[in-house]
């Protein structure tokens, strides 16, 4: 290869694209690198969630309403995990994408408006993959005993990743970059507390208990709570409602994404 | 329609014909049209304002007209954006690149989408983007620019858009910058740029047009826009019968005295000019002082067009 672009014909035109599958795949762990590497993002996706995991695994069994503490706050992290994942640090991303230019940079390259949007998506499940593997390592060695089917854990983490990056790209690509920025932390505070992520939904007060069943975070948490803490097959009403939000929000979201 | 002999035959890479956009209120574009040779650099030259950006990024596939048709590479950059892509290089305004990326993995990231990249370190070298640690976030504005430039050629494009390339560069940045604008022409790219920096269309286009208020004004070479308009301009004693001269000028060319002592001749500059000038003077029994001759500038074409000046 040469090593200058000076003598005559370097520049010449000679266009054309890498294949797109290794297109998309480069720009995934792009996204991936980018998120490791961010201080922030690193708090909302792995530290607040570790912390959280020991700290609450060690709450007195009264106030979690379970004997064995862990088994109940694991699946409710987990669930917490692709909150912060494809919704919050999504949408963060993308509204300052935007803002500088970069999705409509990328746009014009060959990856393509399609092909980020699916890197971005693979990103977040890449990320997602390191959070599980890390939640779940520290998990057992707080003495976590996992019931139910992973194949199911993982469907149903794949079902509140689609509706959480839906609502993420939805908050993301519409307001600027500043609001998404206060917008999506505030609503992971919200949903950790009073959404029913990490505090199942009948440890709320009775009024609050129907409106979270019917929060895209609470049907999460309770859809993990139900397959890995009490074993349960395939948590149907909790998906119905996962699948609600995440349509609305990717309809709402394919018609109001601002690519600038 | 795509062949490359199609576009032999109409010799463009673009055509913008009747472009209109507007914004709300703002009429951006109201009826722009020209042509971008293929293998030139054509300026798009105006003030801020003038529906430069908006014009490229319609050029682009980014933005649809009201109305208006453009060709690009014999594509419709809207319904063919997926086709373009990997031609077409561009380098917005401002922005496109992650703040918190470094030069040199951004820029081998996105060579990595192209087939044939140029040599990464090799062009990062010559844009001297080798040195740079900053994160694009902390970079200089020249520094910002010069790495966009090498994000837009890096994938070897048949055609480059670059929207304000030398804004905020140093002169030294802004000849680098030229060099690589005139070598990717000689190595047969086309090039578009838009700029309200007349030195730089004058030294770098081959075709300008000039915009004004979303229309193209005037089209031309920089010698076919500013040519004719050449003086010489000398001043002596007041009240000289200068008019003297015109029967030894070329037809159409003028002499007058502008104000008291001062006077100016416009014709075609050269020796046989300024020898019928001396012996005008030594006729007269006067010594010019002050003499000057210049060309019209780029400037002088658009206050004649537009009776505006380009800066505000
Ligand atoms: N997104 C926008 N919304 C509203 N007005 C805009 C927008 N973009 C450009 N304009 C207006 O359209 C006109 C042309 O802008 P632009 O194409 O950016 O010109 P230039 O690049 O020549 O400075 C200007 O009056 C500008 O203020
Ligand atoms: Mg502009």
């Amino acid at each position: 290869m040469s090593t200058t672009t000076r003598e005559p014909g370097a520049l010449a035109p000679r266009p054309g694209a890498a294949p797109r599958g290794r297109i998309v795949l480069r720009q995934a762990l792009f996204e991936l690198r980018s998120t490791l590497r961010n201080g922030e993002q690193l708090l909302l996706t792995l530290a607040i969630p570790l912390v959280l995991l020991v700290g609450m695994s060690k709450l007195p069994a009264s106030l979690v309403g379970s004997d064995r503490p862990v088994d109940v706050v694991a699946p409710g992290v987990l669930a917490l995990a692709v909150v912060s994942t494809a919704f919050t640090g999504q949408a963060i991303a993308v509204g300052f994408e935007r803002r500088y230019g970069v999705l409509r940079l990328l746009g014009a390259t060959p990856l393509g408006r399609t092909g980020l949007l699916v890197a971005k998506t693979l990103g977040v499940l890449l990320v997602e993959a390191v959070q599980v593997v890390l939640i779940a390592a520290v998990a057992l060695l707080l003495g976590w005993q996992p019931q139910g089917s992973w194949a199911v854990a993982v469907l149903v983490l794949v079902i509140g990743t689609a509706t959480f990056s839906a609502l993420g790209l939805l908050l993301g690509g519409t307001l600027r970059a500043e609001g998404t920025l206060a917008v999506a932390n505030g609503l992971y505070l919200v949903m950790l507390v009073a959404g029913g992520l990490v505090v199942p939904a009948d440890r709320y007060p009775a009024a609050w208990q129907s409106v979270v069943a019917l929060l895209p975070s609470g049907a999460l948490g309770d859809a993990l709570r139900s397959v890995l803490a009490e074993g349960a097959g395939l948590p149907w009403a909790q998906i119905a409602v996962l699948a609600v939000w995440g349509a609305g929000a990717g309809l709402l979201a394919a018609r109001t994404f601002r690519w600038d | 329609m795509t062949s490359p002999d199609a576009r032999a035959r109409t010799g463009a890479a673009v055509v913008v014909e009747d472009l209109r956009l507007a914004y709300g209120a703002t009429q951006a574009l109201d009826g722009l049209a020209f042509e971008v040779p293929a293998g030139s650099v054509t300026a798009v030259l105006g003030p801020n304002g003038a529906g430069k950006t908006s014009t490229v990024e319609i050029c682009e596939g980014y933005r649809r007209p009201d109305s208006g048709r453009v060709e690009v590479l014999g594509l419709d950059p809207a319904r063919d954006a997926a086709r373009l892509r990997e031609r077409v290089g561009v380098m917005l305004q401002s922005g496109g690149i992650y703040a918190s990326g470094r030069a040199l993995p951004v820029l081998r990231h996105l060579a990595s989408f192209y087939a044939h990249p140029l040599d990464v370190d090799a062009l990062a070298e010559r844009l001297g983007l080798t040195t740079v640690r900053a994160t694009y976030r902390r970079m200089s504005g020249g520094e910002k620019q010069r790495l966009a430039l090498a994000c837009a050629v890096v994938g070897r494009p048949e055609l480059v858009f670059l929207d304000e390339p030398s804004a905020g560069m140093d002169p030294q940045a802004r000849l680098v910058a030229w060099e690589l604008v005139e070598q990717l022409r000689s190595d047969g790219a086309s090039v578009v740029l838009t700029t309200h920096l007349l030195d730089e269309a004058e030294r770098l286009a081959d075709h300008v047009v000039l915009v004004d208020r979303g229309r193209a004004v005037l089209a031309g070479s920089p010698a076919e826009l500013t040519g004719g308009g050449e003086a010489l301009r000398f001043r002596a004693g007041p009240g000289l019968p200068i008019g003297e001269l015109l029967p030894s000028l070329p037809e159409g060319s003028q002499a007058l005295e502008e104000s008291p002592g001062s006077y100016v001749v416009e014709a075609p500059v050269g020796a046989e000019l300024l020898a019928a000038v001396s012996a005008w003077c030594a006729q007269h029994g006067v010594a010019p002082a002050d003499l000057t001759t210049r060309r019209r500038s780029l400037e002088d074409v658009f206050l004649e067009v537009t009776g505006r000046g380009m800066r505000p």
